[in-house]
């Protein structure tokens, strides 16, 4: 019997979205096959990794995370050039931490105007994430919008509860939107049908399925993850072919696991366990589908860049 | 492709004699179809048909156990590409390479390193699984002596590594009643080490050139009468081996392409030379398709988030993981410190457990056993509700560990505070936050 390679068959393609302006703009999705399915179909744009800036000091951040930023921390502005220029940041995401009505509750205007300095200090795409607190987020996300009219940013979370009036700004300033929603194939549908009555064109959305890491129900994203593709590849669901954002930094290193000191409980260094926990939850989410991904540390960056190059060389 | 209940009729005596402890064939053919009778509960079936039926219900991904007893590994047996279609059944072992070119103390380094790297998470022991024995020295009698001393010093199940049948036979000679994985058969040395497969009846591993050799060389194995393969495509780019599992993966289970319906082995360790790289290669594994994959050493930092990963992707979508019931205590409470309680879900556990902790308020943790649902959840289901919380803090313990008589609930869960109140006299039900992550400003509060 000879061998004949097995193929799946596929009918859908996955949308392309342009992050940013300019000349650093990056085009993700685009997808013809599952993801690294090579021998399937193609990949004509890698996925790419955003590094994280918080809008203010970081408190409570494993030492790990905190040393390669050392000095930067309370300036948003350097914190990101940083990223850019000493780490080869492609995109930013600067997450408006600050303005957590639970924690320093900052207001609409002080938050709009960091990202405006930040926005205005870079030429890479700038993801602009808020706290998922509905109320607050549309005050502050549909500042920013205004703030940055015409930069294309990336506006997230855009939740069920606030797509309305964020998505009007972002359709109004003209940005990007991360339509977010909680670990959910049918809602994150629903979502993406909502945005589209409202007006956000197709090529402005990209979709947050609500990420979390290694040890902390990572399975439940991945299987999602996979089912999306599988909707819009194979089963032509056209309001699933969109590319996929995860904001997994954050959920690795606020872990118990990350915050042991070296062998403690006997689990070895804890700063190549900090870096292997994020990049082995970022390369899972890569190999479920996600296009863009939310990291932190540059040396897990560094890991999941080689192996994406490996993947595809 | 199983056969249905009627194409399993077809093969039955149909006489209804019952023996099989249902009335008719008909009703035994559709039990069968099912998975909920045994073919052997038959006294009458014709050997013609048993062995049509055993072939039709062979699994498409033949499972293999190495090693014996408690430490025994099984791997294989899977039926689906994405874990959401059912479930991946059988996750796949870390095998910690020592070679007999390693000195005595880098030996005896990794065995202890065996014997010591495991971790407990949520009630389970997380640990690798197998030692793979490389002979490198071309020595027989050293391989032997190595095996000799693995054997003694490890329970775990074991690898022979090495081209030379004669070696593997004198690895074969300290281990066999260990059940061994013999690596490898390629297509040098088919016959002699398909010899010594049948001899000892050990699982044996076949190294190729590519999937297609590979095929050619299994069907010559199961000709020979082996039945227990692994498959190693012999590619050593990340690309080509993962593309190589995919493959394999597929022929096997949608084209029902027997040479391939066997699990596979990979070697991160021959992939590269840092060791941060080969843990991003072995995670890439576990989660596409890896039956066993070969690490140059075990450390604790990329051990650890390997074996949850596995743990992650090999959990049964249908069922959640859960937490042990009982009283957890965090930052070392004392009879003054807050008590809260939540569900037994691991994933609330996780989340409600790390929220206390960052609050850096000691606190007593209770956890209710509610069949693994979360908070929301298991009170729409009736499980997390007053009569069944108020029983479980009577009976927990909790209440000779606090001077107070406090508890918090979940903020979900506060219909229920006036319920608990009535079944706990004298106790004051204080309704926490909705969401994980405004429990650290709601301890903040907390007086006794």
């Amino acid at each position: 019997m000879a061998f004949e390679i097995p193929k799946t068959k596929y009918t859908g393609k996955i949308r392309e979205v342009t992050l940013g302006k300019g000349d650093k703009a990056i085009t993700v999705g685009g997808e013809t096959s599952y993801p690294f399915y090579l021998f399937e179909g193609e990949m004509p744009h890698l996925p790419h990794i955003a590094m994280e800036v918080w809008d203010c000091p970081p408190g409570e951040w494993p030492e790990a995370a905190l040393e390669p930023f050392a000095g930067v921390t309370d300036d948003p502005v350097a914190w990101a050039k940083k990223c850019i220029n000493d780490y080869g940041a492609e995109m930013i995401a600067l997450q408006l931490i600050s303005t957590d009505p639970n924690g320093l509750d900052r207001g609409a205007d002080e938050a709009t105007e960091v990202v405006k300095k930040v926005a205005d200090a870079i030429d890479v795409p700038l993801i602009v994430w808020g706290t998922a607190n509905q109320e607050k987020d549309i005050e502050v996300l549909r500042k920013v919008a205004e703030a940055c009219q015409g930069k294309n940013l990336i506006i997230g979370p855009v939740e069920e509860g606030d797509y309305k009036k964020i998505g009007a700004s972002a359709i109004g300033y003209q940005h990007t939107v991360a339509a977010s929603t909680p670990i959910d194939i049918n809602l994150a549908k629903q979502l993406n049908i909502l945005l589209g009555n409202l007006g956000v064109t197709d090529e402005l959305i990209i979709m947050d399925p609500t990420v979390s890491g290694i040890g902390y129900g990572i399975e439940y994203a991945y299987s999602v993850m996979e089912r999306m593709r599988m909707a819009g590849l194979t089963q032509e669901d056209e309001k699933l072919q969109f590319p996929i954002i995860c904001n997994i930094a954050k959920e690795v290193w606020k872990t118990k696991e990350l915050h042991l000191a070296d062998d403690e409980l006997n689990m070895g260094n804890a700063k190549k366990r900090g870096i292997l926990m994020e990049a082995m939850s970022a390369m899972a989410l890569l190999l479920a589908g996600g296009d863009v991904v939310i990291m932190r540390h540059p040396e897990a960056i560094k890991l999941v860049r080689e192996m994406i190059a490996e993947l595809t060389a | 492709m199983p056969l249905t209940g009627i194409e399993i009729f077809k093969l039955l005596p149909k006489t209804n004699c019952g023996e099989c402890g249902v009335p008719t064939c008909l009703a035994f053919a559709m039990s069968l179809a099912g998975g909920k009778a045994e073919l052997s509960a038959c006294p009458y079936i014709s050997e013609e048909a048993k062995t049509k039926l055993a072939e039709a219900s062979a699994p498409p991904i033949r499972p293999v156990t190495i090693g014996v007893g408690d430490r025994a590994l099984k791997i294989g047996g899977e039926t689906v590409s994405f874990r959401h279609e059912k479930r991946f059944e059988n996750p796949p072992g870390f095998a910690l390479l020592i070679s007999d070119a390693m000195d005595d103390s880098e030996v005896n380094a990794r065995l202890k390193k065996l014997k010591e790297l495991q971790f407990e998470r949520i009630g389970l022991t997380l640990r690798p699984d197998l030692v793979a024995i490389k002979d490198d020295s071309g020595d027989a009698s050293k391989f032997e002596a190595l095996v000799n001393k693995v054997k003694q010093n490890s329970d775990y199940g074991i690898i022979l590594m090495s081209n030379n049948p004669e070696i593997l036979a004198a690895g074969l000679k300290a281990c066999a009643e260990r059940k061994p994985l013999i690596y490898a058969a390629t297509k040098d040395n088919l016959e002699p080490v398909a010899d010594l497969a049948k001899q000892s009846s050990c699982p044996v591993a076949v190294k190729a050139s590519g999937v297609e050799q590979l095929a050619q060389l299994t069907t010559k194995l199961t000709e020979a009468g082996i039945k227990d393969i692994v498959l190693d495509s012999g590619s050593r780019t990340i690309r080509q081996a993962f593309e190589d599992q995919i493959f394999i993966r597929t022929a096997a289970l949608v084209k029902k392409f027997r040479p391939l319906g066997f699990p596979t082995i990979v070697f991160p360790s021959e992939m590269t030379d840092d060791a941060m790289k080969e843990a991003m290669i072995a995670s890439i594994f576990v989660a596409k398709y890896g039956g066993i994959i070969v690490l140059s050493d075990f450390h604790a930092e990329s051990l650890f988030p390997l074996l949850v990963e596995r743990l992650n992707i090999y959990t049964d979508p249908q069922r959640p993981l859960m937490t042990t019931e009982g009283i957890y205590e965090i930052g070392g409470p004392d009879e003054n410190s807050p008590v809260l309680i939540t569900t037994n879900f691991s994933l609330t556990y996780f989340i409600v457990s790390g929220e206390i902790e960052t609050s850096r308020v000691p606190a007593y943790l209770l956890v209710m056993n509610t069949d693994g649902l979360s908070v929301m959840t298991s009170w729409a289901a009736g499980t997390f509700v007053s009569d069944n919380i108020a029983a479980f803090v009577k009976k927990c313990g909790i209440m000779d560990k606090v001077k107070h008589h406090k508890l918090i609930i979940p903020g979900y869960a506060a219909a229920e505070s006036g319920g608990i109140e009535d079944e706990l006299k004298d106790w004051e039900v204080l309704v926490g936050p909705r969401e994980g992550a405004h429990i650290p400003a709601y301890l903040k509060t907390w007086k006794p």
